[in-house]
């Protein structure tokens, strides 16, 4: 198996070195969320300012996928309009259910290309979505965005 | 290498029974795959075993040659299968030691057998041992695995008792310290895992048993992980219900067991409506069949009684003490071959005694940083390795130890001691992938 295609070196960075890690003020919304098959967790705020996301802070325990995608979560999206980050975080979502049948497109995705490889893994694609799920909700409670009924 | 040699000098232990793990493997073809370009090392049986031919090929001869409903059909075919099914309860009753087959409730798994039992209790039960309201207590541990807690939970719940528990000691053993003020009169039953899924402690149950006696409460044993794994005798234990599952013992999935003794199942109410759980129905009102008829609602499970009866004929062929030694040497080398892997932590008891082959772990990299049990599990897997990572479904046994998870390996009769070398070798492949 292509171990290595799974644990990239980028990945394996930023849970080694995780970005915008602890939670930090001011925030506008917090959310957890769990993956109840694994125990793994993730606190996250988001503060947004003039349509912009001004913060993600987030704490949690996890795997290295969770973890890292996380952190390459803050790092895509912090100080990005919000109309944008939900951008990314449409075609993020949509990479890692695609069972490893898109090519990733770097210029939106940035870092997170390197998740291209866990959507071949059904098992591990809860473990990256797990902080971008949180993210989404985090936004919606804190009436940053329309929410689509 | 997958024969176990006892120092000279240290005892032989030539009087208990042996057996041949390669013969017995060659009965289970799946053992002979591969995973990832790797001979597949399957070290997750605690969680499902893998089914030996004799039993795959007993369920269809079943559907070849005897296949009808049963208890209901009066041609020969229904007669056949009618009888495969209760002579399964037969086979079953006598490898648990149960004086009557009809003890023997063939429940879904584990889990419906636990939810059968919770759910005759009730503050209107006609007998008061299942009478169950306020100031009325439950007692189970904290090494549960969620099926023998969250129905008590439920129960509570409804019924406005109150749910208590034994403690779980840092060696990983059931901290029974507090017996006499953990279970009193105010008990009305005792739910405790006899031998756990995540820890693999074995539970000493005669002090309370014995307690439980003393208050008049019942005692349940989950021997969900036990019944598969050693010699077990429901008179012996003198408890009155003890549920289990077909598909950890061999046997396949979809088929579990609730034994009871008689008089208590007779003194419960049924539990699914249906066919085949009644005596007389009239528009209003339905009289019910005796036990296990009553708790037996609809179409069973019969070709998994009669692969359940197959399992359990193959395992009294290789004999249940037999395949307890071998578990127990194999778990006596692998804690001391996962002693020698740094950064790693066993979960429960680290000497192979009040313990069986079921050993949960953490690992750390060189630096102390965890690794967590998720990139062990993939790393393992890469090379073939099954095994289970997670909360094992006992999440507050994982928090007593303070992780949100654990690696877990667990054994069964064709476990080797060259795949726990293969397990040795992987750990350490993930810290090199992590270090």
């Amino acid at each position: 198996m292509q171990l290595d295609q799974l644990y990239q070196e980028i990945i394996l960075d930023h849970y080694k070195r995780p970005l915008g890690r602890g939670l930090r003020d001011p925030y506008e919304a917090e959310t957890h969320h769990v993956n109840p098959t694994c125990g793994d967790e993730i606190t996250l705020r988001v503060h947004a300012d003039d349509g912009k996301i001004a913060d993600v802070s987030w704490e949690g325990q996890g795997c290295s996928i969770s973890q890292a995608s996380a952190s390459i979560l803050h790092e895509l999206l912090t100080g990005t309009s919000v109309g944008d980050a939900l951008k990314v975080h449409e075609t993020f979502v949509e990479l890692m259910q695609s069972k490893g049948q898109i090519e990733p497109d770097e210029s939106v995705l940035g870092d997170a290309v390197a998740f291209a490889g866990v959507a071949k893994y059904p098992a591990r694609v809860k473990c990256a979505l797990l902080s971008w799920m949180a993210f989404k909700d985090a936004l919606a409670r804190a009436g940053a965005m329309e929410v689509p009924s | 290498m997958s024969v176990i040699t006892i120092p000279e000098g240290m005892p032989q232990y030539v009087e208990k029974p042996r057996l041949d793990v390669e013969a017995i493997r060659a009965d289970f073809p799946i053992l002979s795959r591969t995973i990832n370009g790797h001979p597949m090392v399957y070290l997750d049986s605690g969680n499902t075993s893998q089914k030996p031919r004799q039993v795959v090929e007993a369920m269809v001869d079943h559907y070849f040659h005897h296949n009808a409903n049963v208890s209901r059909a009066i041609y020969t075919l229904g007669s056949e299968a009618t009888e495969a099914y209760e002579g399964a309860r037969a086979t079953v009753a006598e490898f648990i030691g149960a004086p009557r087959a009809d003890e023997i409730v063939f429940t879904k798994n584990s889990t419906e057998a636990i939810n059968l039992v919770a759910h005759a209790f009730s503050g209107t039960a006609a007998d008061p041992r299942f009478r169950l309201g306020p100031g009325d207590e439950i007692v189970i541990s904290e090494m549960e695995h969620h099926s023998n807690l969250v129905p008590w939970q439920l129960l509570c719940e409804r019924t406005g008792a109150t749910l208590k528990w034994f403690g779980v000691t840092d060696q990983g053993r059931l901290d029974e310290s507090n017996l006499d003020e953990l279970v009193t009169e105010r008990t009305k039953i005792v739910s405790l895992v006899h031998y756990s899924n995540i820890l693999g402690t074995i539970n000493a149950t005669s002090r309370i048993t014995k307690r439980a006696k003393e208050v008049g409460a019942l005692v349940l044993l989950d021997c969900s992980q036990s019944v598969p794994h050693l010699p077990f005798d429901v008179v012996d234990y003198g408890v009155d219900f003890i549920a289990f599952t077909g598909h950890k013992m061999l046997g396949p999935t979809g088929i579990g067991v609730l034994w009871g003794r008689y008089e208590l199942l007779e003194a419960m109410p049924p539990f699914l409506g249906g066919g085949s759980m009644v005596e007389t129905v009239t528009m209003p009102r339905t009289t019910y069949a005796p036990p296990p008829a009553r708790f037996e609602a609809g179409t069973p499970p019969i070709a998994e009684a009669v692969g359940l009866a197959a399992a359990v004929r193959y395992l009294q062929g290789v004999g249940m003490e037999a395949i307890q030694w071998h578990e127990k040497e194999l778990t006596a080398y692998a804690l001391d071959a996962l002693a020698t892997v740094p950064g790693l932590h066993v979960f429960g008891p680290t000497v192979p005694v009040g313990r069986g082959g079921t050993i949960s772990f953490s690992l750390a990299a060189d630096d102390g940083t965890p690794i967590h049990p998720h990139d062990v599990g993939q790393v393992l897997d890469s090379l073939g390795v099954q095994v289970r990572v997670g909360h094992h479904c006992a999440r507050p046994t994982c928090v007593r130890f303070g992780v949100a998870a654990m690696t877990r390996a667990s054994f069964y009769l064709y476990t080797t001691t060259g795949e726990v070398d293969a397990l040795v070798r992987g750990l350490a492949q993930v810290r090199k992938v992590f270090a």
